[in-house]
């Protein structure tokens, strides 16, 4: 093997390593601190391509941090689940950073927390130790809490300290876990506790699952343990909440499915008494409740929010079919709908920061007439929220699509109604919102405001091409702002005909864990 | 009933331990008082792990002492989870940073530390 291995610890250590230049260098200049996240990311983009073809193309890449063996170090794994993570995770970053260059919020600490939530976010991905997994968790959320209490205004902070209580109860319950499953089995090691689990003490394995379930259960949002997420992301600033909604609990749902799939195996969990029907529960309820909530929003940034404890609930039911029915179709719904909803609340949620930064929208009645102010962003948002719907050939449809023939393969028939239903609500607030962009004329008072004006020199393309136009060089609004939303919306319908690919890529994962 | 309690005081001590935490959490409504409950909470956690090293050898004296007798007999404890648990008191301390910074800027915005105070003040605005 090459020494592609190198590329994991890489990815984990520059970010935190980057993390420090944008303080230490803004002692002496201003604005550094773009720069040095717009090379991290990029470099780390091309890392992530760069494992990605190594995985796809050769198999599991494995590093043994200083050379320890398995049974005493600390592992890092990249197989096909971990490196779509690896590549959604880069990619959203870098389309946030696109956004922030002109969008704010700026400032050094900013960029800081920014690179450590990055680091933090790969961490997740790629441990294969589950107490290195808890440290990653703390590292993300960390810098989750810094971030959403930058927003402007105290109740940020006071969004920031509900998450802060909630997400270190929840991570602690994880931990507890852990202390179960290594009291069990003496390993921590993911591929070594796989071997060991099933001649366990079945006793303490059953309370370390429990103890992981509500863990994850709070740091995915599921309800009734959601309430921290829509005021995190409705206080958060505009440029922040895109990468935290796409990406924390993107993160932590993939702990979560890590976790049942890798370590405790679906075979073992299938035979243990109730916990299907458990995990099932927690996915479909938080399903309902999530679209409900979110249809009576009127803040768009809320009801997005609201929208992602459904989706997530999705992924959660879409695990407990997976325990339910060992079925395979229906992990590979959950893993394309773990990605798909990543890129498509990251757009969603980067259109709205748009649209607030142009006009100071953020309800859904100020969004009237937005079709005719802004063509490109109405029509990527309207594309994102139909592929949210499930409309084909979003990339929504693939993963509702793959999750619900799963349900029905195990006769698992009230998921698949679940899922029915949640589809017909989710139309319900999409439509709303649709409708007021674009059969709703604006109302003639609420002229533009003007947003945070820009007073950021330097000229990247994007920016060029703006002041070519010249005229509206003085827009808070940036063609790159616009661009990466649209970027997202084409992704969006891209990868909607790319699905069968990622069930395809994702086959020898598959194999693995169902043999 | 008795027995399985002085069987497992671990269990107890630290049960007992993470529902004071999760209690202060929830019923105490000073803001400091809530982050001291989640500290509480954690600690449970890692005294639970720092037991668990000893619990499947009854005897084994702690990893940095040294020991009196010949190498191979002498009875030690896991050396792994004291480790984790430096490296959570670690993250631990980072989250109690976190949060005391976070309720000074409350302070510093309303005024006041006590939740129900804090809820009034923010249903005016």
């Amino acid at each position: 093997m090459s020494s592609a291995d190198l590329l994991l610890p890489l990815l984990i250590a520059v970010p935190i390593l980057a993390a420090t230049l944008p303080i230490a260098l803004g002692l002496w200049f201003d604005r550094t601190g773009w720069y040095v996240a717009a090379a991290t990311t990029g470099g780390l983009f091309v890392g992530a391509v760069a494992l990605a073809n190594e995985v796809y193309t050769g198999g599991n890449v494995i590093h043994r941090l200083g050379g320890y063996p398995r049974e005493y170090g600390i592992e890092l794994v990249a197989d096909e689940f971990s490196t779509l993570i690896v590549l959604l995770v880069t990619a959203v970053a870098a389309g946030v950073l696109a956004y922030t260059r002109r969008g704010g919020p700026r400032g050094n600490t900013f960029y800081t927390a920014y690179l450590l939530l990055v680091s933090g976010l790969l961490g997740i991905s790629m441990t294969g130790d589950v107490f290195n997994l808890f440290v990653f968790l703390e590292i993300t959320s960390i810098a989750t809490y810094a971030l959403v209490a930058s927003g402007d205004g105290p109740e940020a902070a006071v969004a920031a300290l509900k998450y802060l209580i909630l997400g270190t109860v929840a991570a602690s319950m994880y931990l507890i876990g852990v202390a179960f499953v290594f009291m069990a089995t003496g390993t921590l090691n993911m591929v070594e506790l796989a071997a060991a689990i099933p001649e366990a003490n079945a006793t303490l394995i059953r309370a370390g699952i429990g103890f992981m379930i509500v863990g994850f259960a709070v740091k995915v949002a599921q309800w009734p343990l959601h309430t921290w997420q829509p005021s995190a992301y409705h206080r958060a600033p505009d440029g922040v909440t895109p990468l935290i909604a796409a990406l924390v609990s993107t993160a932590s749902a993939y702990a979560f499915g890590r976790v049942i799939v890798t370590v405790f195996g679906v075979d073992y969990l299938t035979a243990v008494p109730n916990l299907a029907p458990i995990v099932l529960t927690i996915g479909c309820v938080s399903v309902l409740a999530g679209t409900v909530l979110a249809v009576i929003q009127t803040d768009v940034k809320r009801m997005l929010a609201y929208s992602s404890v459904s989706q997530f609930g999705l992924v959660i039911a879409a695990y407990g079919v997976v325990v339910a029915g060992e079925s395979e179709t229906a992990l590979v719904g959950a893993v394309v709908h773990l990605v798909g909803h990543g890129l498509l609340k990251a757009g969603l949620f980067l259109g709205a920061a748009l649209v607030a930064t142009s006009y100071g929208a953020r309800t859904v009645d100020e969004y009237a007439g937005l079709a005719k102010r802004r063509p490109f962003v109405a029509g990527s948002m309207a594309v994102l929220l139909f592929a949210l719907v499930g409309v084909p050939p979003g990339v929504g449809f693939v993963g509702k699509w793959y999750i619900a023939l799963g349900a029905v393969e195990s006769q698992l028939w009230p998921v698949a109604a679940v899922i029915f239903l949640s589809t017909m609500l989710t139309l319900a607030y999409a439509a709303r919102l649709l409708e007021k962009m674009y059969f709703t004329p604006s109302a003639p008072a609420d002229a533009t405001h003007p947003g945070t004006a820009a007073t950021d020199g330097g000229t990247t393309d994007a920016d060029a091409a703006a002041a070519i136009r010249g005229a509206e060089s003085a827009d808070p609004v940036s063609v790159g702002m616009i661009a990466v939303v649209v970027v997202a919306a084409v992704a969006a319908v891209a990868l909607g005909f790319a699905g069968g690919t990622v069930a395809d890529l994702l086959e020898p994962f598959l194999t693995e864990v169902f043999n | 009933m008795i027995e399985l309690l002085t069987t497992h005081y671990i269990y107890v001590l630290t049960f007992a331990l993470l529902g004071l935490g999760i209690y202060m959490v929830i019923a105490s409504e000073n803001l400091v008082k809530k982050l001291i409950g989640v500290n509480l909470f954690q600690t449970a956690i890692f005294l639970f792990f720092v037991a668990m090293a000893y619990i499947d050898v009854d005897g084994a004296s702690a990893p940095i002492v040294p020991h009196e007798g010949t190498p191979g007999e002498v009875m030690v404890a896991s050396p792994l989870p004291q480790v984790i648990v430096l490296t959570a008191i670690v993250v631990g301390i980072a989250l109690t940073a976190v949060g005391l910074a976070l309720i000074i800027r409350i302070y510093a915005e309303y005024g006041t530390l006590r939740e129900d105070t804090l809820r009034e003040v923010r249903a005016d605005e």
